[in-house]
């Protein structure tokens, strides 16, 4: 599977990366180039086999759904890069 | 000099008022004033609040009350968010970031007593495996070519800064964080300890994500005892990770003086790859003496799917991160590059923000995650993950260890394995595996190359049975008695 231009710029899409269109063709080689090497991954004989998530050989642990923290909103704002009170601020997306 | 001194040395001093914290803690921080701007290896010094915090610490020891890491100076990874204090992940997109919380790592560590000197660099969001993708810049290792001592050699990476400060005697001990490999190739490019433990021992709560099933939080030291000193201090159950394990942290310092006699050993054939240098593949040997003679059965080994372990990782950990890294919208925290519309504020922000490496990742992880890719590329990633995991277990229906290399090479050079991303990957070729079977793994400094550079060992363990770990890397410490020292260092 080889990426062409489109797909390159789609995935980019997706991912909210800005692509400048001279940056297309460089990105699409090496891109390319991970995914060739990868492609050795297509000679394991994976059937019957369960695939697995994680390293973490235990159950998910559960918890009562209780509010156990919050109420300052001080500190979660303190870093927004724009606020106007309470609230963070973004370009106006509803006309 | 009380730079040279090791963390249980330096305890002992402690306890002895041979020297106050405060002294100890000066000594560190005027070896980073006179050090650190060549080696790059701190992006944040925090002077005054290491000073308060060492002050704390003699009052404490005056009251005779002396926990763990009381008064001993650490470097902090900055992936891993202390309250108040600046913490970028390496990356121009968190630069304006003050975390409001501390991590549950660094969080123990204080509450043992330690004193965080201040951030050290790393590549951004840790991805990297030389330091040269921090957008702070490239740290340099302290240790040099003997035949050629004006070349630049990475640290390693990603926790590049962590491993040069250690090493330059600009801090006891460090945190650090080994997705791919991360703690481990960085201690065997210069010339420490680094234990990555087991998934799940140490809690990765406000700890930067980089690829969650894959990320360990694990400490760097000049010694097998520190290193032990420090996990025991990090590890245990926190609530607050999902995937951290409720089980009791063990006295690991205790299980360094174990002894490997009677111990079984396995040696993994695929390891033996074809291009290994022949001096890795001599002191590999050697570590094979050494624990023989130390009364370890020596046992041939199978891991068949190793050989895949590196691709697999290259599906999987871009994939995570690209999940991940998706809060970094320019929103909420961290930097903003204002455009058109909110799309465009999320497209500019994260262009501007993010560097060619973690660029590059996330859109591979994009892609192999997308509708159509996803079984061919990230299910079938999964699959042979769980074959790898096999591997391992069955390997240790057998034996008790295993022994590898660290790193397929000695440190290089900066600008070196630069032109193509996979020729850097290949780097984590021996490391990989235990992460994705989220087994435990140490480094530990076993010789030197041809050029005077230092080369490690690495030890890989059964879950949750680090203490087995340390016995291993104990003997081959013991064996190797590796007392070169880098160029650069305090008072060198």
């Amino acid at each position: 599977m080889s990426l062409d231009h489109a797909t390159v710029r789609r995935i980019a899409s997706l991912a909210r990366i800005r692509v400048e269109d001279h940056e297309v063709e460089p990105l699409c080689h090496e891109l390319n180039g991970i995914l060739g090497w990868i492609e050795q991954l297509n000679e394991v004989d994976v059937s019957g086999i369960a695939p697995l998530t994680g390293a973490a050989n235990m159950a998910a642990p559960l918890r009562e759904d209780v509010v156990t923290d919050g109420g300052y909103p001080e500190k979660v704002l303190a870093n927004a890069p724009e606020r106007i009170g309470d609230f963070y601020v973004v370009p106006k997306v509803v006309e | 000099m009380l730079t040279d001194l090791t963390i249980a040395a330096a305890r002992d001093g402690l306890r002895a008022k041979d020297f106050s914290a405060v002294d100890l803690t000066m000594a560190h921080l005027h070896a980073i004033e006179a050090l650190n701007p060549r080696l790059n290896a701190f992006i944040t010094v925090s002077h005054a609040k290491a000073v308060d915090q060492a002050r704390a610490a003699d009052v404490a020891l005056a009251a005779g009350e002396q926990r763990a890491l009381t008064g001993i100076p650490l470097a902090i990874k900055d992936l891993f968010c202390t309250e108040g204090v600046r913490t970028t992940a390496g990356s121009k997109m968190l630069s304006p970031f003050v975390p409001p919380y501390e991590s549950t790592v660094t969080a123990k560590l204080l509450h043992d007593g330690a004193v965080f000197l201040g951030k050290a660099n790393l590549d951004e969001f840790a991805m990297g495996s030389s330091n040269m993708t921090s957008a702070y810049g490239p740290v340099e290792n302290p240790w040099k070519r003997r035949q050629d001592d004006t070349a630049v050699l990475v640290p390693g990476g990603s926790s590049g800064g962590s491993a040069a400060a250690v090493s330059a005697r600009l801090a006891m001990g460090a945190t650090g964080t080994d997705t791919g490999g991360s703690i481990r190739q960085p201690a065997s490019f210069c010339g420490l300890v680094g234990v990555k433990p087991t998934y799940g021992r140490c809690s990765r709560w406000g700890v930067v994500a980089f690829a969650s099933s894959l990320d360990h939080p694990g400490p760097f030291a000049r010694t097998v005892q520190d290193s032990a000193i420090l996990l025991r201090s990090m590890a245990g159950h926190d609530p607050k990770d999902s995937t951290s394990a409720n089980l009791p942290v063990p006295d690991f310092e205790a299980a360094c003086r174990r002894g490997v006699k009677g111990l079984r050993i396995g040696i993994p054939r695929e390891y033996r790859s074809d291009g290994m240098p022949v001096e890795i593949d001599a002191l590999w040997q050697q570590g094979i003496d050494w624990l023989r003679a130390a009364g370890a059965e020596i046992v041939d080994v199978s891991l068949p799917h190793t050989k895949y372990g590196l691709a697999t990782y290259y599906i999987v950990a871009p994939a995570e991160a690209s999940s991940n890294l998706a809060r970094y919208d320019g929103v909420r925290f961290g930097a903003r590059e204002n455009g058109g519309d909110l799309r465009d504020l999320y497209e500019r922000t994260r262009a501007e923000g993010f560097g060619p490496e973690v660029r590059r990742r996330i859109l591979i992880g994009t892609y192999v995650l997308s509708a159509g890719y996803y079984d061919a590329y990230y299910l079938r990633a999964q699959k042979i993950r769980a074959l790898i995991l096999k591997d391992f277990t069955d390997a240790f229906g057998r034996v008790d260890a295993l022994l590898a290399p660290t790193a397929p090479s000695a440190a290089f050079a900066q600008g070196e394995n630069m032109d193509d991303p996979i020729q850097m990957y290949l780097n984590d070729l021996f490391t990989v595996p235990a992460n994705l079977a989220g087994v435990p793994a140490a480094s530990v400094p076993a010789g030197l190359d041809a050029n005077g550079l230092p080369l490690g060992l690495q030890v890989i363990g059964k879950p949750f049975d680090e203490e087995t770990v340390f016995a291993v890397s104990t003997a081959i410490e013991q064996a190797a008695r590796f007392t070169a020292l880098p160029s650069l260092r305090a008072g060198g």
